[in-house]
């Protein structure tokens, strides 16, 4: 799987490099800002770029922004965000295309590899992969509305596992239930919410998430 | 926003004659008053030697300061510019102290000479406005009651015609108080704002006053920002003292550890490694929300707009933004308005029991106004130690204000001005309910 790598310290970019090739993703480029990688993304078109939101020169969003156009250019361009902080603002503007393939992630995630890996890997195939504190944020906004406070706790817990991106298979086997429990439980949200029963994973990610930030 | 029409006839200069007649008459018998109240306080000042005259004193200057702003206020209202009041401020307690500091307030001295000032020269002003019309009314009307005047009468009038008859009195006395009254409706305007003029020479804070109240004011504002830096850095030392440094104290042992045992007992080791992972990631944690308060990320990449944009979003009751800024406010200034507009937000959602809030940033005049409104139940005052004064405190350091208008019931209205100028950088103007 191809990488481009868009980080400015030194001692990330190494350590992601390694990490991503360890994991047998080969990165056809890294690059330490925010012009070049913008270059890199529209030329190689990767599978996947891996990209920190604050890179020179302007040492602002220019990551996220580059990102952005890039996906402009090539619509549906895989990008994981990295971010010391994570912002509900970038989360919107990342998804607002509603293609899916864009991931925001919080940079110490990093440090759970295998969780960081699948997320890539789910980015890469079209998924989402949202930040837990993103999901939380919006949640706890919402919370007095009335649709979401109709959700079951459990409901509730499904529904932000799903907002951050994961599969039937990956909340079952974190919530320590079986697969059609899960499916049991996102049918119920799905309906409680108004919102279109899908089949497709990433297609019902992007509908809750959408239905979130509304 | 609504003005209503008496409002606003009496924020600008008027020249309605008759409000200026009536202002005439008041001005005059005020004088009078004026007379007395100065005969009172030289009799009290001249018997503090005896101790009663102190209390006496201290008694009457609040009299005689009330006095001069009615004056002023009027004088403004007249001239449409404000004349502050220009008085130190008076110390608690210390009946001696309080006498002190008013002996050594020139603006106490002024007010006195005014008071002579004024029975003479504002009396004048004033008799003269009110001469003329009574005057030019006298002539009008002259000869309606000429019939009840004995057989004989002669009337002098103004401008030296002798009329003997009511015919005469009739075709000279109405032109003439058609003049009289002409010169009244054009002098009249200019003789109030000569004594407007005075009021202002007298009463208004003299240029050294002004630059001392000045320097009084910013010692004041400096001192605070000071003191507020110092305890945040003292603060953000603490932070990282017990939080970030700490941690990485417990994950160099952890990882000290986990490599002594790493032959020996790799079960160990390895549940020593996800420690040390825990702790990274409790340590980055502590640093970003240690970031966040001293310059927000999306500050520095967004600016004001943003910034308080993604606030918005972050806030637990829907929020509406309108921000209409031709560029972008110095950094200092674009950061103590989102500290404030965060910090307004933060108590709206912890105490005002609202269920929408509106916050509204525009840029006119080299003025920026801030306003955060919502529609909870109100009585939000500026206590201290409370967000507010701290809201205070971050724009007087730009010598901006906060005024709040919460009355009980509500809503809530919090304006924050502060001048500043803004980099032509983009024009950014956008509205949108987060």
């Amino acid at each position: 799987m191809r990488v481009v790598l868009g980080e400015d310290l030194v001692l990330l970019r190494d350590g992601l490099i390694r990490l991503l090739n360890a994991y047998g993703f080969e990165v056809v480029e890294a690059v330490d800002n925010g012009p070049a990688l913008l270059r890199a993304l529209v030329t190689h078109r990767p599978d996947v770029a891996v990209v920190d939101v604050r890179l020179p020169p302007t040492f602002t969003d220019e990551g996220l922004r580059a990102a952005i156009e890039a996906r402009n250019q090539v619509p549906g361009l895989p990008v994981l965000v990295l971010s010391q902080y994570v912002e509900q603002l970038y989360a919107r503007e990342l998804l607002s295309d509603r293609r899916g393939a864009v991931g925001y992630l919080l940079k110490d995630r990093v440090s759970d590899v295998t969780q960081f890996v699948d997320a890539v890997r789910r980015v890469a195939a079209g998924g989402t992969a949202m930040d837990p504190d993103v999901i939380a944020q919006l949640l706890a906004r919402r919370a007095r509305d009335e649709p979401l406070a109709a959700l079951t706790p459990r409901e509730r817990e499904v529904l932000g596992l799903m907002a951050e991106g994961r599969s039937n298979a990956a909340i079952a086997s974190r919530m320590f239930i079986t697969e059609k429990a899960v499916s049991k439980h996102t049918n119920n949200i799905f309906s409680k919410l108004g919102l279109p029963p899908s089949e497709d994973d990433n297609r019902r990610v992007l509908a809750v998430l959408t239905y979130l930030n509304a | 926003m609504h003005h209503n029409g008496h409002m606003a006839s009496a924020d600008q200069p008027t020249v309605n004659r008759f409000r200026l007649l009536g202002w005439a008459f008041a001005l005059t018998g005020l004088a009078v008053l004026g007379v007395l109240l100065f005969a009172f306080v030289v009799n009290a000042i001249s018997l503090v030697g005896l101790w009663i005259g102190i209390p006496l004193t201290l008694l009457l200057l609040p009299m005689l300061q009330g006095f001069a702003d009615l004056h002023r206020r009027w004088a403004s209202s007249m001239l449409g510019e404000e004349i502050p009041s220009p008085y130190h401020p008076s110390p608690d307690e210390g009946m001696l102290a309080q006498l002190t500091a008013a002996a050594t307030d020139p603006a106490r001295w002024r007010d006195l000479a005014w008071l002579l000032v004024n029975s003479v020269a504002g009396v004048a002003l004033a008799v003269t406005a009110i001469g003329m019309f009574l005057g030019a009314v006298a002539h009008l009307v002259l000869f309606t009651f000429w019939p009840a005047l004995p057989q004989d009468a002669e009337v002098d009038l103004l401008g030296g015609v002798v009329v003997h008859d009511q015919l005469t009195a009739a075709y000279f006395g109405i032109p003439l108080g058609v003049v009289y009254l002409f010169l009244w409706w054009w002098a009249s305007p200019w003789l109030m704002r000569a004594d407007a003029h005075v009021i202002r020479w007298l009463l208004a804070p003299t240029e050294k006053e002004r630059l001392a109240g000045r320097v009084r004011e910013l010692s004041e504002s400096r001192a605070e920002t000071v003191d507020t830096q110092a305890a945040e850095l003292r603060r953000i030392e603490r932070d990282l003292h017990d939080g970030a440094q700490a941690r990485l104290v417990s994950l160099g042992m952890s990882l000290g550890m986990a490599e002594d045992l790493l032959a020996t007992n790799p079960r160990a080791a390895q549940e020593l490694l996800a420690e040390a992972r825990e702790s990274t990631s409790a340590a980055l944690s502590e640093l970003r929300d240690l970031v966040r308060g001293i310059h927000p990320p999306v500050l520095a990449d967004r600016g004001l707009d943003g910034a308080v944009r993604a606030l918005a979003l972050g806030s637990p009751i829907p929020v509406e933004v309108q921000i209409a800024l031709p560029g972008r406010p110095p950094a200092p200034v674009e950061s103590a308005v989102y500290f404030a507009v965060a910090e307004a937000l933060t108590n709206t959602a912890k105490h005002s029991g609202a269920t929408r809030a509106w916050v509204r940033i525009r840029h006119a005049d080299e003025w920026l106004t801030a306003t955060v409104a919502d529609d909870g139940r109100g009585g939000a005052a500026a206590a201290a130690g409370g967000g507010l004064r701290g809201i205070q405190r971050r724009l007087a350091a730009f010598d901006g204000t906060l005024s709040v208008t919460s009355p009980p019931g509500g809503p809530s209205v919090l304006t924050m001005e502060l001048p500043c100028a803004l980099s032509s950088a983009k024009t950014s103007s956008s509205s949108e309910t987060g």
